[in-house]
């Protein structure tokens, strides 16, 4: 990886939460692109998108533990235990244990980070994220030679998970990713959104943001970290894998095989939305689009 | 085959004699209007579209639920709906053409990606070919039609509500994400329904 991640999204998508909470958050991506002075270019150019409030993004989640309707999680997260939170680092790493949140995090800084999120059901978001790179973690545990893909683990509480009680899909909820798309610049482990501590229906405390991946890609309130020399199952290719494959990038030319990906509608536009061409990688091509070279994206969806 | 006393069946029969068909399309328009506003408004979340394109459809498939009711009601319990079947079918068609229009107008909001769509994903071709048997049904909804087509011609047309309610109960399992209850439920409803309409007939063409 010889690049940092890039803020590409604008002043203007600032939040509106404020206009200190905007600023820091291009701040942040300057900081991250290690650039002092001046507007880089990429941010010039970058199309004017509309950020998401924090309301929309509390109020429309999929957390499939809580129940399958987009309001599921909002009402029902409220009694999942976050506290104390342990994570438990194995498989080929160097130093494995259980961490506590603290000491995963400790020696890195918190960056925010503005990034489209875009469901594999065609709708999407623009979401600021506060948290670490996964990379930055993961060296923190020492990758062994032999490691080639990360696996990741939700937290099964049933007392409190009415779709975990009720065994609509089988839990815990599973994900992976290749090695050297765990270590890219991009993808990072989130614990806050807007600057507060990760709201439950989001993923709290701890979860995976992906990017350039559909949303189920980056999994929530992650209690396991596994690397593996093999690719570990995930939860939706192991329940459709004709539909959800392991890769899952965003991709207008790859269509679900029930619906269209070449459009999306960002939430919050109200009931005369209109719909927005998805980009290739979610705008991400730039960055992400080699780890992918020579491989044929409609084969590994 | 009654469940229910002859008596009793017959006194709420009287009953509803006095209750007319009419609010039954008053109360459909105001629940759609309703609908909409919560949708203008924020009531029915961020995605007020999908949310009101759910909303309809499901409407749709509860009217044509209770539109085939009627008949296994009246056969196991004596209890007569037969005048508001009219009034249900027709509330369920403008709701299924409600659904369509949201869908056509304001989540794709394209003639090109409209006739594409229908073309190229099943689970819509399917939702779409189950509108299209609801049409001829809703314009033949009245006695003028049943005079021209003749009772036994009006009540064969009339057969096409049962593969429409089938098509758009498939359409909606086909559609959703995962292995959600309700679109499942929808299913049983109305292939009981149906089956036992099936039993029926053959019961009574046994015996005659």
């Amino acid at each position: 990886m010889t690049r940092r991640w890039t803020n590409d999204l604008t002043r203007d998508d600032v939040t509106p939460k404020g206009v200190w909470l905007n600023r820091r958050a291009v701040l942040a991506g300057l900081g991250a692109a290690g650039l002092a002075t001046g507007l880089p270019a990429s941010q010039a150019q970058a199309q004017a998108l509309e950020p998401n409030t924090l309301e929309q993004i509390t109020s429309y989640n999929n957390f499939y533990e809580f129940g399958w309707n987009k309001d599921d999680p909002a009402a029902h997260a409220g009694d999942m235990v976050i506290s104390p939170w342990s994570i438990t680092v194995d498989g080929l790493v160097d130093r494995p244990g259980s961490y506590s949140l603290a000491e995963l995090l400790e020696g890195l800084s918190v960056e925010e980070r503005i990034y489209r999120f875009r469901c594999v059901e065609a709708w999407s978001m623009v979401v600021p994220w506060n948290g670490v790179g996964l990379g930055d973690v993961l060296a923190k545990v020492g990758v062994q030679s032999g490691a080639r893909f990360v696996a990741f683990e939700t937290t099964v509480q049933p007392d409190v998970m009415p779709g975990v009680r009720n065994r609509i899909i089988p839990f815990p909820y599973v994900e992976g990713l290749r090695l050297d798309e765990a270590q890219h610049p991009l993808t990072m482990l989130a614990t806050g959104i807007y600057g507060e501590p990760m709201p439950k229906q989001n993923g709290a405390p701890i979860r995976l943001v992906v990017p350039w991946k559909y949303g189920f890609k980056s999994i929530k309130s992650i209690v396991r970290i596994t690397l593996t020399d093999s690719e570990p199952p995930t939860t939706w290719k192991r329940l459709n894998g004709r539909e959800y494959g392991f890769y899952a990038n965003v991709n207008p030319e790859v269509d679900h095989p029930r619906w269209s990906q070449g459009s999306e509608r960002q939430i919050g536009g109200g009931l005369f939305a209109r719909r927005q061409p998805t980009l290739m990688f979610n705008g991400y091509e730039e960055q992400v689009a080699s780890l992918y070279e020579g491989m044929d994206l409609s084969v590994n969806y | 085959m009654a469940l229910i006393p002859k008596e009793l069946a017959q006194r709420v029969n009287r009953a509803t004699r006095h209750v007319p068909a009419w609010p039954i399309y008053l109360i459909g328009a105001a629940w759609a209007g309703w609908l909409f506003w919560l949708g203008l408004t924020g009531g029915l979340g961020p995605e007020p579209i999908n949310a009101l394109e759910r909303r309809y459809g499901e409407v749709a498939l509860q009217l044509l639920v209770a539109g085939l009711v009627v008949t296994p009601l009246r056969t196991l319990t004596g209890f007569s709906l037969l005048k508001y079947r009219r009034a249900l079918g027709l509330t369920a068609f403008f709701y299924v053409l409600a659904h369509f229009l949201v869908w056509a107008l304001l989540d794709l909001s394209s003639a090109s990606a409209i006739g594409r769509e229908i073309v190229r994903r099943p689970y819509i071709t399917i939702g779409f070919a189950g509108f299209l048997l609801l049409i001829p049904l809703a314009i033949t909804s009245n006695a003028a039609s049943i005079r021209r087509l003749g009772a036994a011609g009006w009540r064969k047309l009339h057969k096409l509500t049962y593969p429409a309610a089938l098509l758009g109960a498939l359409h909606y399992i086909w559609l959703v994400k995962g292995y959600p209850l309700e679109p499942f439920l929808y299913a049983v409803a109305i292939v009981g329904l149906l089956a036992l309409r099936t039993r029926w007939t053959r019961l009574r063409t046994a015996t005659a």
